[in-house]
C-alpha cells in the first residue's frame, strides 16, 4: 500500500512539476465555462440545475483525458526510469494502479475547481444538490474510464504524441457509439440486438443517467468495468513493452 | 565465503537472436565481480535477467537463495541496481529523488534521513541536493545513481557501466566507493575499461556472443598474454642486431619484437616460449657480449591484449 501513496505522489509531483498542469486546469476551466455558458445557454435556460455544464464534459474528456494519462508511461520508457522502477521491490499491479490514481487524483482536483458553477447555480436558484453531486461524480468516474484507456495507450508507445492520438481515438469510439449519428445507420444494416450492444458501450448515455440523477448500479458497474479492464490491459502491455 | 549471487544457465533469446546462452557463475561476499565484453556480447541483458527486468527465457538466477522470477520482490530487496545510462527522474530535485527511492525500499522517518545522509556523503552530492537532477553534469547524474543504488545498503550491487562518461577524478571516486564497500557485499560491475578490472576487480567474467569465455582473477587473465614475462631490454645500438638474432635463436625464446629506437638505444621485447620468466638468462648473454645494458623491465602482460584474442577469436 505504501508504495503505491508513494508512487502516486511522485506522478502527481510531476504533473506540478511543469507549468503543463496550470496549463492543464486553466484550459479545462476556461472549455468548461464556456461551453456551460455559450453554447449551452445556462442562462437561457433559466433552469437552476448544472445539466447545459456537464452536457459537455464527454466531448471535453475526449482530448482533456488522454493529454494527462499519455505520458504516465510512454515519458517512463522513452527515459529509460521503467528500468529503475521496476528493478524497485514493487510489484506491476501497484505501479499501474499508483500511475492511474495520480492522473484520477488530478483530473479530480481540476473538475473540483469548477466549483463557482455550483455556487452560481445555487445563488440563482434553489437546484437539486443531490443531482448535482451525482453529476460531480459521475464526471469523475467517467474522467477516471477516459484515463485508464489512456493509460492502457501510453504502455503501448515511447512516444508521448503517438499515445495521445492512440487514447484520443480509442474514447472517441466511447463516446460515438452513443451517438445518433452512429447508432441510427447502424440501426438500418444491423439486428436490433447488435445496435443495444454498441449503444451500450457509450460513456455517454451512461453519464446522462448520472447528470440526470439516477445512480444505478449498471452504470457504476459499466464505468467500473472499463476502468479495471483497461487498467488490466495497461499492466498487460507494460510488462510486455518495458524492456523493448 | 558465503554465496550471494548465483546463475544457472542463465539464457535469452529475442525470436532466433540468443542474446544470453546458458551463462553460469557465482559471486560471494566480498567478491568484485568485473563484468566484461564486447558491446552486445550480453552483458546487459544478463544484468536485466539478474535485477528482474527482463525473464530469462531458461535457466535461474538467485539472489540470496530468493529466485529473481518466482521470488521477485525478496530479491530485488537484495538489490542495488545502477542500469545501463544511469537513468533518473529528470524533474526532481535529487534529494526528492533519493526520498522517493528510500520510500520505496520501505525506509522511514528517521532511518531513511540517516540512509540518504549517509548515500550522500559517500557520493558527495552535498552541494546539489536541491538542484533538479536535469540541471546536473553527468558526473553528478552517473553519482545520483550510484546514491539510489546503494541507499538500502543492499548485500548485493550491480553496477551497470558506473564510471561510463566520468572524468579520471570522477572514476578514481567510484572505484575508492565500489573497494570502500566491497568487503560485506557481492558486486558485480560491467565496464569496457580494463584497467578498471585490474584497480577494483577479484575476478573478471568475460563473456561473447552470449557465452562465458573466462572465469578467473585479473591475474590469471594477464598470464593469458603472448607477452606475460616477456622482458622488455634496451640495449646500446653497438652489437644490438647480431644479438637479436643470438637471442631470437635460442630455444626458450619464442618471439623477439623490435619495439623502439632512441637516441641511440634501440628497445627489445623478448617472449619466452613457454611463460617462464628468462631474464637473467638474457642478460647474463648481454653482459658476456658486452652490450651496455640501458633498462631492463619484466611485462605482466595486458589485459587489453588478453581481451581482443579471447573476443575476436
Amino acid at each position: 500500500m505504501r508504495a503505491i501513496t508513494t508512487i502516486m505522489k511522485r506522478e502527481l509531483a510531476a504533473y506540478f512539476a511543469t507549468p503543463l498542469a496550470y496549463l492543464f486546469i486553466l484550459l479545462f476551466l476556461a472549455l468548461a465555462g464556456g461551453f456551460t455558458f455559450y453554447i449551452g445557454g445556462f442562462f437561457e435556460r433559466g433552469q437552476a440545475d448544472l445539466e447545459s455544464f456537464f452536457l459537455f464534459h464527454p466531448w471535453l474528456y475526449l482530448f482533456l483525458m488522454p493529454a494527462l494519462a499519455m505520458r504516465l508511461w510512454a515519458e517512463e520508457r522513452r527515459s529509460g526510469t521503467i528500468e529503475l522502477l521496476m528493478t524497485l521491490p514493487v510489484t506491476m499491479t501497484r505501479v499501474v494502479v499508483a500511475k492511474f490514481l495520480a492522473a484520477w487524483l488530478f483530473a479530480g482536483i481540476a473538475l473540483a475547481l469548477t466549483f463557482p458553477v455550483w455556487i452560481t447555480v445555487n445563488y440563482l436558484g434553489e437546484p437539486d444538490n443531490g443531482v448535482i453531486l451525482a453529476g460531480y461524480l459521475g464526471s469523475w468516474v467517467m474522467a477516471g474510464a477516459f484515463l485508464a484507456i489512456g493509460a492502457a495507450m501510453s504502455a503501448l508507445t515511447k512516444n508521448q504524441v503517438i499515445a495521445f492520438v492512440l487514447a484520443a481515438a480509442a474514447c472517441f469510439f466511447f463516446v460515438m457509439t452513443g451517438v445518433d449519428l452512429v447508432v441510427s445507420p447502424l440501426r438500418a444494416i444491423a439486428p436490433p440486438q447488435l445496435v443495444e450492444i454498441v449503444a451500450s458501450f457509450s460513456f455517454v448515455s451512461h453519464f446522462t443517467q448520472l447528470t440526470k440523477g439516477v445512480v444505478s448500479l449498471s452504470t457504476i458497474l459499466f464505468f467500473g468495468s472499463v476502468i479495471v479492464v483497461s487498467l488490466v490491459i495497461n499492466a498487460l502491455l507494460a510488462e510486455l513493452k518495458k524492456a523493448s | 565465503m558465503q554465496e550471494m549471487v548465483s546463475l544457472d544457465g542463465l539464457s535469452k533469446r529475442f525470436g532466433p537472436l540468443v542474446a544470453v546462452d546458458r551463462v553460469s557463475f557465482t559471486v560471494g561476499r566480498g567478491e568484485v565481480v568485473g563484468f566484461l565484453g564486447p558491446n552486445g556480447a550480453g552483458k546487459t541483458t544478463t544484468m536485466r535477467m539478474l535485477t528482474g527486468f527482463v525473464a530469462p527465457s531458461a535457466g535461474t538466477a538467485r539472489v540470496l537463495g530468493f529466485d529473481v522470477v518466482t521470488r521477485p520482490i525478496e530479491a530485488k530487496r537484495r538489490i542495488g541496481y545502477l542500469p545501463e545510462g544511469a537513468p533518473l527522474y529528470d524533474d526532481m530535485s535529487v534529494r526528492a529523488f533519493l526520498g522517493f527511492i528510500a520510500e520505496m525500499r520501505g525506509l522511514a522517518g528517521e532511518e531513511k534521513g540517516r540512509r540518504i545522509e549517509d548515500a550522500v556523503a559517500r557520493t558527495g552530492l552535498r552541494e546539489v541536493l536541491h538542484q533538479p537532477i536535469e540541471t546536473l553534469s553527468k558526473g553528478y547524474k552517473r553519482r545520483v545513481g550510484l546514491a539510489q543504488a546503494i541507499l538500502h545498503d543492499p548485500p548485493v550491487l550491480i553496477l551497470d557501466e558506473p564510471t561510463d562518461g566520468l572524468d579520471p577524478n570522477q572514476k578514481f571516486e567510484v572505484r575508492r566507493l565500489i573497494a570502500e564497500m566491497a568487503p560485506d557485499k557481492a558486486i558485480i560491475v560491467s565496464t569496457h575499461i580494463l584497467e578498471e578490472v585490474e584497480a577494483v576487480c577479484t575476478r573478471a567474467i568475460i563473456i561473447a556472443r552470449g557465452r562465458v569465455i573466462a572465469d578467473e582473477t585479473p591475474e590469471q587473465l594477464r598470464r593469458r598474454s603472448p607477452w606475460h614475462n616477456a622482458l622488455r631490454l634496451t640495449l646500446g645500438r653497438e652489437g644490438a642486431e647480431s644479438f637479436e638474432e643470438l637471442v631470437a635463436s635460442l630455444e626458450r625464446v619464442r618471439e623477439v619484437r623490435r619495439v623502439g629506437e632512441l637516441d641511440g638505444t634501440v628497445e627489445f621485447l623478448v617472449a619466452p616460449a613457454n611463460g617462464i620468466d628468462i631474464a637473467p638468462e638474457i642478460l647474463a648473454l648481454a653482459r658476456e657480449r658486452g652490450l651496455t645494458v640501458h633498462g631492463a623491465s619484466i611485462e605482466r602482460g595486458r589485459l587489453e591484449e588478453v581481451f581482443r584474442q579471447l573476443t575476436t577469436s
